[in-house]
């Protein structure tokens, strides 16, 4: 398992529409990807359940990924992380 | 017959079917079914029936909206695709046995329910999105109408109340009137029936129980009255006013291309009002002279995180270059108060129209207004721009905001960016800045009237509470003689002199303007015919 911590500073925080674009990258992977954050936690190809969450600016998340390409998976969420939150 | 009375928005006369919108029974019964395969076939169809509804409203949206205000429903057809969602729904026919309505609304609610207990006001009004979503496949299930686009005939729309995701998904060609239960005259139906030159009533006391889809109606805006269900005299009456109404039509189409000047010769500039890049069709069709007023908050409302330069400066680039060198002012984000969106984190106040808005959010949070600066600039190379600054009270917020104009200049002289020089005007519409127009006219180069502010804070009354309708005198003469004042105040300086507010477009006052020596009227698309056959007739 591969992970990597991000500390989200769009001002927006993780809303409805990027994290639609989350869901689909994630759905690129074969891996499973989580996102946790504190207690909560959600598979990063729930759109509803991301958004439950209620990530805002400020938070930390730890993205996990786990699988067979795991490592390209963690590698492309980090940059997606990066553009967009 | 079934007759009501409301408030007018916009004067004219509509016959028509009526459709009934938001207030149909979406009541779901559980119902035990024996084949939950066909169930689930059913469930299937319609959620790609819907995501064929979504998509297409997107691709409207786009159209008519941009690509910003039109991301609502790209994110509601990906909810639609939610695992989560989708799983509790296929569990609950699969292990319950129930119909497939049920389950999709017994899973909308929980979801719905999930966000709306969110400590986040964004996060909250997705329940509303789920719900949707949630309808929208429920409806399909029931095979019922989704909404006016698949309406053969034009109707008269009559609803509750309209939100703009209503309005956006409407077919424009395939509505005759607006008539809602709630919703004030400035509400965002009334601007839109304003814009699109129909008949609408709001604050029209309609018990919605009783009335029915495909019901006959007439909505007169001059004597505020909506028949339902009209005598075949008052049908007699309403057809012979509408051949009236499309004769004066025609008239005032061969005022087209002609002079805004009275008999004797004085002149006025008759120009439109808009809130978005799609408006400039009406501007053009109404043969106005420019754009007064380009309301720039479209781009900021109905998003999720701020509009970036390169955005707003292809949105005003375009309106300029459409335009041909006629003249566009663009009033900067006027936000707060009864205009909000939830990514600028403003905080609730007791008293938003008197709160932190408009200049004074551009003034502390320099990083939002310049971004904007810096599109308005550029956008100054491709037509006739300028640059209207809104709620000012005081010559210090002038000095301060060419301040940052000028660093913002200077940065964009670095990088080699062309600009023209715009002209720079400010809103009066606080009666400091009526008391003290005689210093602001030194600093600028131009007024423009917010009269519906204004209004306002002279007479002290909320405009959003319907029940101080009666005593909003929008004629008082306490607000003529302060437009007397900036007026010649502005004359003094060699400065012109407009105005933006509904006022402007009173059919009543018009001539009072002309003879104060307004310069400009800026008035909704539709009404400028009809000021140039006023002023036309004047002496």
């Amino acid at each position: 398992m591969k992970s990597f911590d991000y500390t989200i500073t769009d001002e927006a925080g993780i809303h409805a529409r990027p994290a639609g674009l989350l869901v689909k990258e994630a759905k690129k992977y074969q891996s499973k990807i989580v996102v946790k954050m504190g207690s909560k936690a959600a598979e990063a190809t729930k759109l509803m359940a991301i958004m439950g969450m209620g990530v805002k600016k400020g938070d930390t998340v730890t993205v996990e990924a786990e699988g067979g390409d795991e490592d390209v998976a963690v590698n492309g969420m980090k940059a997606f992380f990066e553009n967009n939150f | 017959m079934i007759e009501f009375i409301g408030k007018s928005v916009y004067k004219g006369i509509a016959m028509g079917k009526v459709l009934v919108m938001g207030k149909e029974e979406d009541i779901v019964k559980r119902e035990k079914i024996e084949d939950t395969n066909a169930e689930l076939l059913r469930l299937g169809n319609a959620i790609k029936k819907s995501q064929k509804q979504l998509q297409d409203l997107y691709e409207k949206a786009v159209k008519e909206v941009g690509e910003a205000s039109a991301a609502i429903f790209e994110v509601h057809q990906m909810m639609m695709e939610d695992e989560d969602y989708l799983d509790a729904i296929h569990n609950m026919i699969c292990n319950e046995n129930v119909n497939a309505e049920f389950a999709v609304a017994t899973t909308g609610d929980n979801f719905s329910d999930m966000f709306a207990a969110m400590d986040d006001d964004y996060m909250k009004a997705r329940a509303a999105d789920v719900r949707d979503i949630s309808g929208r496949i429920v409806r399909n299930l029931l095979g019922r109408e989704q909404n006016v686009m698949s309406q053969p005939e034009p109707v008269v729309i009559v609803a509750d109340d309209l939100s703009p995701s209503e309005t956006v998904q409407m077919d424009k060609e395939k509505i005759l009137a607006f008539v809602t239960v709630h919703g004030s005259t400035n509400s965002h139906t009334a601007i839109l029936a304003r814009m699109m030159n129909i008949p609408a009533l709001v604050g029209v006391p309609v018990d919605l129980g009783k009335i029915r889809t495909g019901m006959v109606a007439i909505v007169d805006g001059t004597s505020a009255k909506v028949i339902f269900e009209p005598s075949a005299q008052e049908c007699l009456t309403a057809v012979n006013k509408i051949k009236e109404q499309e004769e004066q039509a025609k008239l005032l189409e061969t005022l087209k291309g002609k002079e805004n000047i009275t008999k004797s010769g004085k002149k006025i500039n008759l120009y439109a009002n808009i809130g978005s890049v799609s408006d400039v069709g009406y501007v053009l069709e109404n043969d106005a002279g420019g754009i007064g007023l380009f309301r720039s908050e479209f781009l900021y409302l109905g998003r999720d995180s701020f509009p970036s330069e390169e955005e707003q400066f292809q949105a005003y680039k375009q309106v300029a270059q459409t335009m041909a060198n006629k003249k566009v002012i663009i009033r900067t984000l006027d936000i707060g108060a009864d205009k909000q969106a939830d990514y600028f984190g403003l905080e609730k106040e007791d008293n938003p129209a008197m709160g932190y808005r408009a200049i004074r959010i551009c003034l502390k949070q320099q990083d939002i207004f310049k971004a904007q600066l810096r599109a308005l600039f550029r956008a100054t190379a491709y037509g006739k721009i300028s640059i209207m600054y809104p709620m000012i009270t005081a010559v210090s917020e002038v000095e301060q905001i060419y301040k940052i104009a000028g660093e913002v200049k200077r940065e964009l002289d670095e990088a080699g960016i062309i600009y023209q020089e715009p002209e720079q005007g400010i809103m009066i519409e606080t009666p400091a800045a009526v008391l003290i127009s005689d210093e602001l006219a030194k600093l600028v180069d131009f007024f423009s009237i917010g009269t519906n502010d204004l209004t306002q804070y002279t007479l002290a009354i909320d405009r959003q509470n319907s029940k101080l309708d009666e005593f909003y005198d929008p004629h008082h003469p306490a607000i003529l003689k302060m437009i007397q004042m900036v007026v010649d105040n502005a004359h003094k300086e060699g400065k012109w002199a407009g105005i933006c507010g509904e006022l402007g477009a009173d059919m009543e006052l018009v001539k009072t303007f002309v003879q104060m020596g307004v310069d400009e009227l800026s008035v909704a698309p539709s009404m400028i015919l009809k000021l140039r056959q006023i002023i036309r007739e004047m002496d």
